[in-house]
């Protein structure tokens, strides 16, 4: 599988940078894709700043660096939580309809039907698909950091009655600049492994409705554990050029 | 216009042949009906035609061009003028009938906003369907998707037609209704035609040439009348529609 999905990526390369672009569909599939996960997204992202804040507090509290929770909160959330839960969140609800869509075109023969028309299906259906994910999951991941921080300032402030203006100090104080390139790049791994593995998985369909169920609960399985697996290889390699 | 020779053409899924040594020619303007039991290969014949598969053997050649070795480039260049019904008209759902239509127009012809809308139109008055033509593809019966599908199937006027069981499933009356239709644009776009099915009706109305697969090989070729009244066992057995003793109620 590993191997299939290697060689569907290389396809997506050779592809990619050759006419037909298909702009308009690259502008649908981020308006469905990414833009109706905004929701979801929205309460994650909030819900991430606010917990973790109203946990760590006790701690931070007992080892008498209450002070510094802003920060806390600001550079787990920026480094890491904000990107991975989203992208998380992100393969369940994107790669899952994916792998269903494209895994339903084919057992329909909708996708045997493009082909037959002189219609290049992978161009059309893949590319603007992987595409629209890879460059909107970054934006949802930025919108996902904004609501956390909200988050994490309504905690704090329930707690403690820490002023707006004191919490953004402490926040920009805490996060440079150089903590946002990484987890932000990061995302555009994230995204291309979505709509990668969706689009594998349900292109690759067989067997009926099995099938398509088959090809969309694999999609979020594989691309959720992949996604695991490159934030350790790519935080490993942020830690290696930064230190 | 367009001829097709197929020339010991084989395909085996693991242990199954499919299609063992075929060989059959299509002449211009000829329609082809295909018959055999399920399972007997005959949308593989149809899929190795456009080369949605790759046949084991053998070769194919359509207008003198063998599809084996065409490039994708070239391949692609020969599909715009094949038109190919599915047994289930593959419409794209996430598509509107006039988007199912304009599709291949956009991609693969040059033609202005308002030549495509004339060409939709056009298919669309000859399959009956005005009205549809902003309709999703969920919201139409059975033989009303038929109807889109050989809508966009001739959208682009091509010069030869594969018809993948195009009257299953659908009630005698839309059957009949649909056979004509395809004997019709037939007569107006001077195609040849290969089509799969089941239905002797159907058959009768369009046929100039009928072909029986069985075991993977081609067990009758040649003129409709002759084949239904063939003494070959399996042939009679195949087209006989004295198959129930009404008296003793058995098959």
């Amino acid at each position: 599988m590993v191997g299939g999905i290697f060689m569907f990526s290389l396809d997506f390369f050779k592809n990619v940078f050759f006419p037909p672009y298909e702009f308009a569909e690259i502008k649908k599939h981020m308006d469905e894709l990414g833009v109706k996960t905004l929701p979801i997204i929205s309460v994650t992202g909030f819900i991430i700043g606010l917990v973790l804040a109203m946990q760590s507090e006790p701690v931070m509290i007992r080892f008498g660096a209450g002070s510094f929770l802003p920060g806390m909160v600001a550079l787990s959330v920026v480094r890491e939580l904000g990107p991975v839960i989203t992208a998380l969140i992100f393969a369940g609800r994107v790669s899952s309809g994916i792998g269903a869509e494209l895994g339903s075109m084919r057992v329909t023969e909708q996708i045997d039907a493009m082909e037959v028309s002189a219609i290049h299906p992978f161009k059309f259906l893949v590319v603007t698909r992987v595409l629209a994910c890879t460059l909107i999951l970054p934006m949802l991941t930025v919108y996902a950091i904004f609501l956390a921080l909200l988050g994490g300032f309504l905690a704090i402030f329930l707690s403690q009655n820490i002023s707006l203006q004191l919490y953004i100090n402490a926040v920009v104080h805490s996060v440079e600049f150089v903590d946002l390139i990484p987890g932000i790049v990061k995302t555009f791994f994230f995204g291309f492994i979505v709509g990668i593995v969706g689009s594998y998985k349900g292109y690759n369909a067989d067997n009926g409705t099995v099938g398509v169920g088959r090809a969309s609960t694999s999609s979020v399985v594989v691309s959720s554990l992949l996604i695991l697996v490159f934030d350790m290889v790519l935080g490993k390699i942020t830690v290696s050029l930064w230190s | 216009m367009s001829e097709v020779e197929i020339k010991h053409l084989s395909k085996s899924f693991g242990d199954m042949v499919v299609l063992d040594n075929i060989s059959l020619n299509i002449r211009e303007e000829e329609n082809v009906v295909v018959f055999g039991r399920s399972g007997s290969g005959k949308s593989v014949l149809l899929k190795c035609i456009v080369r949605l598969m790759e046949p084991d053997s053998g070769d194919i050649l359509i207008e003198g061009q063998n599809v084996k070795y065409l490039s994708n480039k070239k391949l692609n260049e020969l599909r715009k003028y094949i038109g190919f019904l599915f047994q289930s008209a593959a419409l794209y759902d996430s598509m509107s009938v006039r988007e199912n239509l304009e599709f291949p127009l956009i991609r693969n012809f040059n033609f202005t906003p308002a030549e495509r809308e004339k060409k939709i139109k056009d298919v669309l008055e000859k399959v009956s369907l005005e009205d549809s033509i902003d309709k999703m593809p969920a919201e139409l019966s059975g033989g009303m998707k038929k109807r889109i599908g050989l809508a966009r199937t001739i959208i682009t006027e091509p010069r030869l037609i594969l018809y993948d069981e195009p009257t299953t499933g659908l009630d005698p009356i839309t059957s009949k209704e649909i056979s004509q239709l395809i004997i019709e644009l037939q007569k107006d776009l001077h195609t040849t035609s290969i089509i799969v099915t089941h239905d002797l009706i159907c058959a009768k109305i369009i046929a100039t040439h009928a072909v029986v697969l069985k075991d993977g090989k081609i067990r009758y070729e040649g003129n409709l009348e002759k084949l239904t009244s063939n003494d070959d066992p399996f042939l009679k057995d195949f087209f006989s529609n004295d198959i129930i003793d009404v008296k003793n109620g058995r098959i």
